[in-house]
């Protein structure tokens, strides 16, 4: 199964990126073959709908998981509509993040907030 | 003579300036721009009010003539379109109209379809025809309803026209300053109130428009913002005092000039000088 999570870093061990649509990459996870990968998020530098974008990325790599501290609506929009869960990242490194959900350990992301267009991080 | 009124920041006496200035003028025209959140009218109270519902054009997608080129998404600046298990999504708040997407695609598979974003209302309070548009909370833009506020067909030309402009200096201000013949700048006496005077300063100059500034909230303490202005050499247009009564009479809903002599004076003052500075730029650079 593919997971993915917004990190700051190319790197296993890297933060999870406190954005979703404006992290600057991405790591795909197999939990089968346990490969990473690292994927820059184009979405990033988006003047608006940058959310959107993210998430059509996420959703082009077929992954089946997404693990994230939080999500806006119009991302959750675009995940959900392509059957990916959203799970609440739990603060630590990705390979933390990997691990509990791998343990069963996270738990679904309940709060979907209502995105920060054009206020900046309000 | 159209004049806008502008500064960089909510809550500077944008509304109490062109309000005032409006009804000192007996016979004109007040238009509030401030569409996320106008509040013009609550001053004035207009009477006879008509409404007009404003549209824009947005996407709709017929899923099946879409071949999946996906040219749609890759073409919105906006991103406000996703595709998703085989079909396109539009985000319709996320949309600003610009039509790309169904210029863009081979299939003809889009095309558009009308969304009400807002609406404009038009009323008298006195002489005073009062102009307001209001935007529908959610929505991306509200430039299509200044467009249509400020139409040309609104202006008489001896009859004084006074813009209520949202607050900062982006698009949707550019749009309210473009055709004004004068903008005012209201600013108040703080490091702050200086720091977005100087944004709309550098906007307004950017544009070519004459300007002149109004120190309200003035204390006798030192003033940032008059700092400014000398060291700029701006016209300073007037000084409103911190004064009680004026609060009181405002944050009521009153308009000062028509409650007490006084404010009268002082607005019919302020005018004086704005009508001055406007006849002087159109006979020095017609």
């Amino acid at each position: 199964m593919k997971i993915a999570i917004p990190v700051d870093d190319k790197s296993i061990e890297t933060s999870v990126c406190i954005s979703f649509g404006r992290t600057p990459y991405f790591l795909i996870y197999d939990t089968e073959t346990k490969e990473s990968i690292f994927l820059d998020n184009s979405a990033s530098a988006s003047q608006g709908g940058s959310g959107i974008k993210a998430a059509q990325t996420v959703v082009d790599n077929h992954v089946e998981a997404l693990l994230t501290p939080r999500c806006g609506e119009n991302a959750a929009e675009v995940i959900k509509a392509a059957d990916i869960r959203i799970y609440k990242s739990i603060t630590g490194f990705a390979n933390d993040n990997i691990n509990a959900f791998i343990e069963g350990k996270l738990s679904l992301l309940k709060e979907i907030h209502a995105g920060f267009h054009h206020h900046g991080g309000k | 003579m159209k004049v806008a009124v502008l500064s960089g920041k909510g809550g500077t006496g944008k509304t109490l300036v062109s309000v005032n200035l409006a009804a000192v003028a007996k016979n004109s025209t007040y238009i509030d721009c401030d569409v996320e959140e106008p509040n013009g009218y609550l001053f004035f109270k207009p009477e006879d009010v008509q409404e007009e519902e404003i549209e824009v054009k947005i996407p709709t997608i017929d899923d099946k003539l879409c071949n999946g080129c996906r040219k749609c998404v890759d073409f919105c600046k906006y991103n406000a379109l996703a595709y998703i298990k085989d079909k396109p999504i539009v985000f319709e708040e996320v949309c600003h109209s610009c039509g790309g997407c169904i210029l863009v695609c081979p299939e003809k598979a889009l095309s558009e379809k009308e969304k009400f974003i807002g609406k404009i209302q038009e009323g008298t309070s006195d002489q005073v025809t009062v102009n307001t548009g209001i935007m529908n909370t959610g929505e991306a833009s509200g430039i299509p309803i200044i467009k249509k506020l400020l139409k040309q067909n609104r202006f008489e030309k001896d009859r004084p026209t006074f813009i209520d402009c949202p607050p900062g200096s982006a698009c949707i201000v550019m749009e309210s300053i473009k055709d004004a013949d004068y903008c005012i700048l209201v600013a108040e006496p703080t490091l702050f109130g200086v720091h977005n005077l100087n944004m709309v300063y550098e906007l307004v100059r950017l544009f070519g428009k004459p300007y002149g500034i109004v120190l309200n909230k003035c204390m006798d303490e030192e003033n940032p913002a008059e700092k400014f202005c000398l060291e700029k050499g701006i016209k300073i247009l007037s000084k409103i005092p911190f004064d009680n009564e004026l609060g009181s009479l405002n944050s009521s809903a009153q308009i000062a000039a028509r409650e007490s002599n006084k404010y009268d004076t002082m607005f019919s003052s302020l005018l004086q000088t704005v009508i001055k500075e406007v006849r002087c730029e159109t006979a020095t650079s017609p």
